[in-house]
């Protein structure tokens, strides 16, 4: 790998395959400077100068790291094709570039709607997701951490605004919470409550459209059969599910509770919805807000029945 | 006319730096340190009153050398240094104090630079990535020192709405890292292993000590006015902050740290319970205001880890032969105000 930055610019764009090895090993120079050069208070001159920046990881300031998202979609990829069998349906309406914020319905005690919807469409576009969800998460050890390596961040106005305004990304967002995956398997596709109408107010103010996305399968995935209150109040968690998975993976030990049943996974991509607003405002008006969120939760909703109605098995779509 | 400075915690690493820097400065005529212990710094022309924060010193004080500018650095945001009660004194009553000297009635003040920190926006998981000026804390301050700071921060505030003649600025430090000042986090890092909470992997971000107090020098001199926090570029994991230290992290356990640290402490490890709560959460500041106004950083966040390793590196091989610099009265009197003594103007 001996790359001498030869005198050879003209013969470059023959050779495309060599050109990317330089880079590769550039990777080192930085890592090689950081320690000489960090200590010298350098004189400021007046153009802005590029400062030392020793990084050893490649996890960004959202905590996500492309490295552990690529083995989070290696060990998922076999769910996701053979388990799940996630088929989608209008793909080509998420943007492959400029900021959006995905609105879908959530389901299950554990949601398969996110990793799939998240792996999907970075396997097919080619572009991060970040998925926005509750802060219970970071309060979790061990899981909290791995949230956010995989792309997760707190759901949080700031976040949301710099995710989609500044950096022009997708970011995923389940309005419903967890009203939505502690529904029990009787309450299954009636969308809960979305929320107080945030994600609305969060788009108008990024002035990014919302792409709504209707999933059928994460409820039969993980469906709850009886939750306990009392013990969930106790906790201080959403909800103490017992769910199907329990009793159908009951050989496989605590494994089972977290493995999701091999119900067909379709996934529509609704068109995108654009809010006639300026952006950047400190407030909107409640009711547009109210009314717009309201409309995407009925297209979501009406979406969903439709799904069903054409679904012939739960297993098989 | 040059400017008449008053800096507050001369003592201080913060202002015995911000002294010697503006010794340099041929704007600036008259410097004041107040402190209750000696500089420990060589200070050239520097006057040193050791006092404490008393409202009737500082008021006399500010009118009999006609300050102009205070430059507010005698806040603890270290709360292993000293006990709590101490730490209440210095920041809370202290700055009360300060700034009701600063108010009174013919006050010369016009310029005020106040060194906080971003302890203020506390850690927590209902945190945003980046807390800008302007967010709110996610949860009521626990920690002794977080609360002080607040209620220091109120003080500045009510003077800045009561004195709109005068330029204030207040400065919220992130984590400081270098190779003369002494934190926690840097003890922490100094340890042959570093602690880290189980299962949790928090983003720091870092300033280094050469940053902060270039960043005090920039308002000071552009009179800048308004809140800024002060913070490199970037979030690093605490395990990446360890191997750029080139050490292992070892493992706290993730609940009931709160017992555990008294022990700890006794091993070395001073971690207060505002440090536990960021060794779990992390904090992001938003730096941008305060480049926006024209301040460039010289270190990024890892860029100030990497030179603190340096420094380190260099601390061990080199033998710290120089005896440190001793404050002398008498010879300080002697040198600032002895006839005998020729100015040594070319």
């Amino acid at each position: 790998m001996a790359t001498v930055p030869g005198p050879e610019p003209k013969r470059a764009a023959a050779k495309t395959t060599k050109t990317a090895s330089p880079t590769r090993v550039s990777r080192v120079g930085p890592r090689g400077r950081s320690t000489s050069v960090a200590l010298v208070a350098v004189p400021r001159p007046d153009e802005p100068v590029e400062l030392a920046d020793p990084r050893r990881s490649d996890v960004d300031e959202w905590g996500r790291s492309e490295h552990m998202r690529e083995v989070a979609r290696r060990v998922y990829g076999p769910l996701y094709r053979g388990w799940h069998r996630v088929e989608w349906e209008g793909l080509d309406k998420i943007p492959t570039e400029g900021g959006a914020l995905l609105v879908s319905n959530h389901a299950g005690a554990i949601p398969a709607d996110a990793p799939a919807i998240m792996h999907g469409i970075e396997e097919e576009l080619g572009r991060p997701v970040y998925g926005l969800a509750d802060e219970m998460f970071k309060r979790l050890p061990v899981v909290g951490t791995m949230w956010s390596r995989v792309g997760g961040v707190l759901a949080h106005p700031d976040n949301a605004y710099r995710l989609l305004r500044e950096q022009e990304q997708l970011a995923l967002v389940f309005p419903e919470g967890t009203k939505g995956t502690g529904k029990t398997y009787g309450e299954r596709y009636q969308l809960r409550r979305f929320g107080r109408g945030g994600f609305v107010q969060i788009a108008m103010r990024a002035g990014v459209p919302i792409i709504p996305i209707a999933v059928v399968g994460a409820e039969e995935a993980m469906p709850i059969l009886w939750k306990s209150n009392g013990l969930a109040k106790l906790l201080g968690v959403p909800y103490v599910p017992v769910t199907a998975n329990m009793f159908a993976f009951a050989a496989l030990g605590p494994l089972g509770a977290v493995l999701t049943l091999p119900a067909k996974i379709r996934i529509r991509v609704l068109d995108p919805v654009h809010f006639d607003v300026e952006p950047d405002q400190p407030r909107y008006s409640r009711s547009l807000i109210m009314d717009d969120s309201e409309r995407i939760r009925q297209l979501i909703q009406e979406a969903l029945l439709d799904m069903l109605r054409q679904r012939e098995s739960v297993w098989f779509g | 006319m040059g400017r008449r400075v008053l800096i507050t915690g001369l003592g201080t690493f913060w202002g015995s730096r911000v002294a010697q820097a503006l010794e340099a400065d041929p704007n600036v005529d008259v410097i004041v340190g107040l402190d209750r212990k000696e500089p420990t710094v060589p200070l050239e022309r520097t006057e040193y009153v050791r006092s404490d924060e008393s409202y009737s010193i500082l008021a006399r004080i500010v009118k009999a050398a006609r300050i102009d500018t205070i430059v507010h650095t005698f806040l603890v945001v270290d709360s292993t240094q000293m006990r709590s009660r101490t730490i209440h004194e210095i920041n809370v009553i202290g700055t009360m104090n300060l700034f009701a000297a600063a108010s009174a009635p013919g006050s010369t003040v016009r310029t005020v630079v106040v060194k906080s920190s971003t302890l203020v926006y506390g850690a927590d998981p209902k945190d945003p990535v980046w807390f800008s000026e302007e967010s709110r804390r996610a949860q009521p301050p626990k920690a002794m020192v977080e609360r002080s700071l607040l209620e220091v921060e109120s003080y500045v505030r009510d003077f800045a709405v009561d004195n709109p003649h005068v330029n204030v600025a207040m400065l919220r430090f992130s984590n400081v890292l270098g190779p003369d000042i002494t934190t926690p986090l840097a003890k922490a890092l100094e340890l042959p292993a570093v602690p880290a909470v189980f299962g949790f992997d928090p983003r720091f971000q870092f300033v280094h000590e050469a940053d902060v107090v270039r960043a005090i020098l920039f308002v000071l001199e552009g009179r800048v006015q308004g809140i800024y926090n002060v913070a490199g570029d970037g979030l690093i994991p605490w395990s990446e902050v360890a191997a750029i230290c080139g050490k292992r992290t070892f493992p706290l356990p993730p609940f009931g740290l709160g017992l555990l640290s008294a022990p700890l402490t006794r091993l070395g490890l001073d971690l207060p319970p505002e440090l536990l709560e960021l060794l779990r959460h992390g904090r992001g500041v938003d730096n941008r205001r305060l480049k926006k106004v024209g301040f460039d950083y010289q270190y990024t966040s890892a860029g100030t880890v990497a030179a603190f390793v340096e420094a380190l590196r260099i601390r061990g091989m080199v033998s710290s032969s120089e005896t440190a610099y001793q404050y002398e009265r008498d010879v300080e009197q002697f040198f600032r105000h002895s006839p005998a003594v020729l100015a040594d103007t070319e």
